[in-house]
């Protein structure tokens, strides 16, 4: 199809829009490139239909002006907003529709509306659709080309996230426990901007045992166990001597802390034996100075547009709310579970279908949200984290056939004839296997001839 | 360092969750023929169940951000 239009009514047609108050960007576009075509394009994608040649060639003819009776603003507004359009759609047509208000007349209008909403209705899944195969395969499709590769960097200073196929295996099965569970911690107000208050609440995050700020030694000749602490590194990580002190007292009321005169610490218990000594010296090793017990490192990143931004190895996402300096609305972390006990059935609904997305997006494929929100809403359903294993979601099915025609089959039918089970053949496979209609679309409903 | 509190209704991850006047519920159910106990679930032991103070056998309605549709309702069921 040839599209034409003369210069002067392009300078016109931008000039107007910036009138309307259009993003001067959108304006530019719109100067350069041609505007109808830009709009059926971009209709054909807010539709999900190909768009025929014939339809494209209406919308083009209706952006002529040879009729008469201006469209307001004011009507656009009123028209959309009736529709029965989801809100985003209606956002989006409302840009669209305003930045061509000159060309539309009433009728024109009402009737790019119409077909607009006939076209939307289309697009909606039918009643009694089998959604969820069609997620399944989705789904599974492009699962066969992810990687298998479990590990991968998240830039310089390397923090190792599980991602591809192990990853979204991870969380369809619902584990508690990651392979690598992180955290993104986002930051307010001046920690954003400043790389030395970033790094500080890095170090106020991160765990220090004694056993990473000195050296200690066990002594059997004196029955006691020296610590040295290295300069260096408590000032790194922001520790005073006494605090560390002060923790090694709090292992036992029993405990006694000795500074010697070369400022190394000397310390005792009371009950002496070898046995009780190499334990005082495993206490004191893993006794924590700072820190949260489980985040391994914490890493101070700047992203482009965030400012400074911590990333951890270990997730504790209710003790990292609490810090101070921690914006508390934003910092997420990997481990679904987590997500569930600490913000909520929905939050975790929310996570499923972020990180599953963004393991996706990050392996190059393109899989609709509704497809990933529908097995997000499946897990989710019965207000627990539930995995989807080998066997669906609540476990064992109830149909006999179906599950003989799954796996083991004469042990499966053995054991349904033993205790009498009955088939009520409901489901898919179950009247496949009968040569029935299966329950599903069509299928689904059944007609009654009327008077 | 520490700071006391925070509220988890404010988090990002976390949509509106409140609870409906009887009529909207009713409202609900009737027009997608539904009983109470088919809709989906969501624990008494919930955070944000805690926070908002809902009881065992009321609905709440969650406002939800889609990614396709802009705003979505859904209700669910507090169970024990």
């Amino acid at each position: 199809m040839e599209l034409k239009i003369v210069a002067g009514e392009k300078e016109e047609v931008t000039e107007e829009l910036k009138k309307v108050g259009l993003e001067e960007g959108i304006a530019e576009r719109i100067k350069e490139d041609f505007l109808p075509a830009e709009l059926t394009v971009t209709l054909e994608d807010l539709l999900e239909v190909p768009i025929e040649g014939a339809y494209a060639e209406d919308i083009i003819l209706m952006l002529g002006r040879e009729e008469k009776g201006e469209v307001k603003l004011g009507d656009i507004e009123l028209k959309v907003n009736k529709s029965e359009l989801s809100d985003r759609i209606k956002e989006e047509l409302k840009k669209k529709l305003k930045a061509v208000r000159t060309k539309l007349t009433r009728e024109k209008l009402d009737d790019i509306m119409e077909r607009v909403v006939e076209r939307y209705e289309k697009a909606k899944v039918e009643p009694r659709e089998a959604v969820g195969i069609v997620a399944a395969q989705s789904i599974g499709e492009p699962g066969t080309q992810m990687t298998m590769r479990t590990f991968h960097y998240a830039g310089v200073g390397a923090i190792y996230i599980t991602l591809g196929l192990p990853r979204i295996i991870e969380i369809v099965d619902a584990r508690k426990k990651l392979s690598t569970p992180t955290m993104k911690i986002k930051l307010l107000e001046e920690y954003v901007i400043e790389r030395n208050k970033a790094e500080e609440l890095a170090m106020e995050i991160e765990e220090t045992h004694i056993r990473d700020i000195g050296k200690i030694e066990v002594s059997a000749a004196d029955m006691s166990v020296w610590l040295s602490l290295n300069e260096k590194r408590l000032e790194e990580r922001y520790i005073k001597r006494e605090e560390v002190e002060e923790k090694i007292r709090g292992i036992g009321t029993d405990v006694l802390v000795e500074v010697m005169e070369d400022r190394k610490l000397r310390i005792q218990r009371k009950k002496q034996s070898y046995h009780e000594l190499l334990r005082l010296e495993e206490k004191v090793s893993n006794t924590l100075v700072k820190g949260i017990e489980g985040i391994r490192r914490v890493l101070v990143r700047r992203e482009p547009t965030e400012g400074y931004v911590l990333y951890t190895e270990g997730s504790e996402l209710k003790k990292v709310l609490r810090i101070e300096g921690v914006d508390s609305t934003r910092t997420t972390t990997n481990n679904i579970a987590e997500i569930a006990e600490i913000l909520g059935i929905e939050a975790a609904r929310n996570a499923i279908i972020e990180e599953m997305m963004s393991t996706l997006e990050e392996q190059g494929l393109d899989v609709d949200a509704r497809h990933i929100t529908l097995i997000a809403d499946a897990m989710t359903m019965d207000g627990e984290v539930k995995q989807i294993g080998r066997h669906g979601i609540a476990g064992g099915k109830a149909s006999v056939l179906s599950r003989a025609a799954f796996e083991v089959t004469v042990d499966n039918l053995l054991e349904a004839a033993i205790y009498g089970e009955k088939d009520e053949l409901r489901g898919v496979t179950e009247n496949v296997i009968v040569g029935q209609p299966i329950k599903l679309g069509t299928g689904a409903v059944e007609l009654v001839m009327g008077e | 360092m520490k700071k006391g509190r925070f509220s988890i209704l404010e988090h990002e991850l976390v949509p509106k969750h409140e609870i409906p006047e009887g009529r909207e519920v009713a409202e609900l159910l009737d027009k997608y023929k539904l009983q109470k106990e088919q809709l989906p679930k969501i624990k008494k032991s919930d955070p944000v169940i805690k926070e908002i103070k809902a009881k065992v056998g009321d609905v709440v309605r969650i406002t939800r951000r889609s990614r396709t549709a802009g705003k979505s309702l859904s209700y669910r069921l507090v169970i024990e």
